[in-house]
């Protein structure tokens, strides 16, 4: 049985619906670039299989974890979740200041659309071009959740089903988007979703490496909130310094 | 097999996008595991240098890029 800590349930359950649902958002526009241009057997088709193998990976690594030592889970994962967050958090701090630019899935839809459309379509049985496009992106997309999920469980000692039940809520959500819209959903702030899930888990990674290292830390799990308070300060100032910077380089 | 090296780069891609502010975070991480319970600090001390050194390189990568 899962050992659950409830105190961590609800942040690690948010991290895991707002991380899933920019990763399966970035999925659903390509998969219905492949519906709408090669047919929605080989769209479906390819997407299932990939999502067969990364529930099949996410229940080979998950218990695996577990059974490791929590304080060199939680050193290890702490690190690669902290290098993950604050590469999402950082690269959100430069869409923000417009150093970058935002993310366009309506541009993306295009493109796909455009590309997959030079392609033969298969008169009878599997569209082997959709198939594999559906299941690469599926893939691609979802071993980042994959890697948020297990990770999260892993490191918070036993809150792969929390963290599980965000990202399938996330699912489920980009799914329904997805039958009732029929094109992509490019009215979710998706910069803003990046922005709060780089604080959540730097956050989440800083504390963790703590507690690997046996650090202290006051208030104990709440110090994850101060954690989180401070990461949003600083990449708030770090959005005004960067938009400075960029207005005197004008 | 192109999917394969897709999902290597992108597992890789995860993690490091900008190799120095990669290395700068792995770096302090470092540093403060093997550095900061010889300096014997107290109490909360070691958490909160830890986290500010994170600060500074969030900022400092960020200002940095921006004057690119």
């Amino acid at each position: 049985m899962l050992n659950i800590d409830w105190g961590h349930a609800g942040p690690t359950m948010l991290a895991g619906f707002l991380a899933s649902l920019v990763e399966f958002i970035e999925a659903l526009t390509v998969v219905l670039a492949v519906g709408a241009t090669r047919g929605w057997k080989g769209a479906l088709g390819g997407t299932a299989l990939a999502m067969l193998l990364l529930l099949a990976i996410v229940l080979a690594l998950g218990p695996a974890l577990v059974r490791i030592p929590l304080d060199v889970v939680q050193l290890g994962v702490g690190t690669l979740l902290l290098l993950f967050g604050m590469r999402w958090l950082r690269k959100a701090i430069l869409r923000s200041a417009g150093v970058i630019a935002l993310h366009d899935e309506a541009k993306l839809y295009r493109e796909e659309v455009a590309e997959l459309s030079r392609f033969a379509r298969a008169t009878q049985g599997w569209d082997t071009v959709a198939v594999a496009t559906s299941f690469k992106i599926t893939m691609v997309e979802g071993i980042e959740v994959v890697f948020i999920i297990v990770a999260m469980g892993a490191a918070g000692g036993g809150l792969l089903l929390p963290a599980a039940i965000g990202a399938t809520a996330a699912l489920v959500l980009v799914i329904g988007l997805g039958l009732a819209l029929h094109k992509p959903v490019s009215m979710i702030p998706e910069n803003a979703l990046k922005f709060a899930v780089g604080v959540l888990l730097s956050a989440f990674g800083t504390f963790w490496i703590g507690e690997g290292l046996g650090m202290e830390w006051p208030g104990e799990d709440w110090s994850l909130l101060i954690l989180a308070a401070g990461f949003l300060a600083a990449a708030s100032v770090a959005v005004s310094m960067c938009r400075q910077q960029k207005e005197t380089m004008r | 097999m192109s999917w394969l090296k897709a999902i290597f780069s992108k597992l890789l891609g995860l993690f490091v996008d900008d190799v120095g502010f990669a290395v700068a975070i792995l770096g302090w991480v470092i540093l403060a595991g093997l550095g900061l319970p010889r300096l014997g600090l107290p109490g909360h001390l070691p958490g909160l240098v830890l986290f500010v050194g994170l600060l500074g390189i969030l900022m400092q990568s960020t200002v940095r890029r921006s004057r690119k």
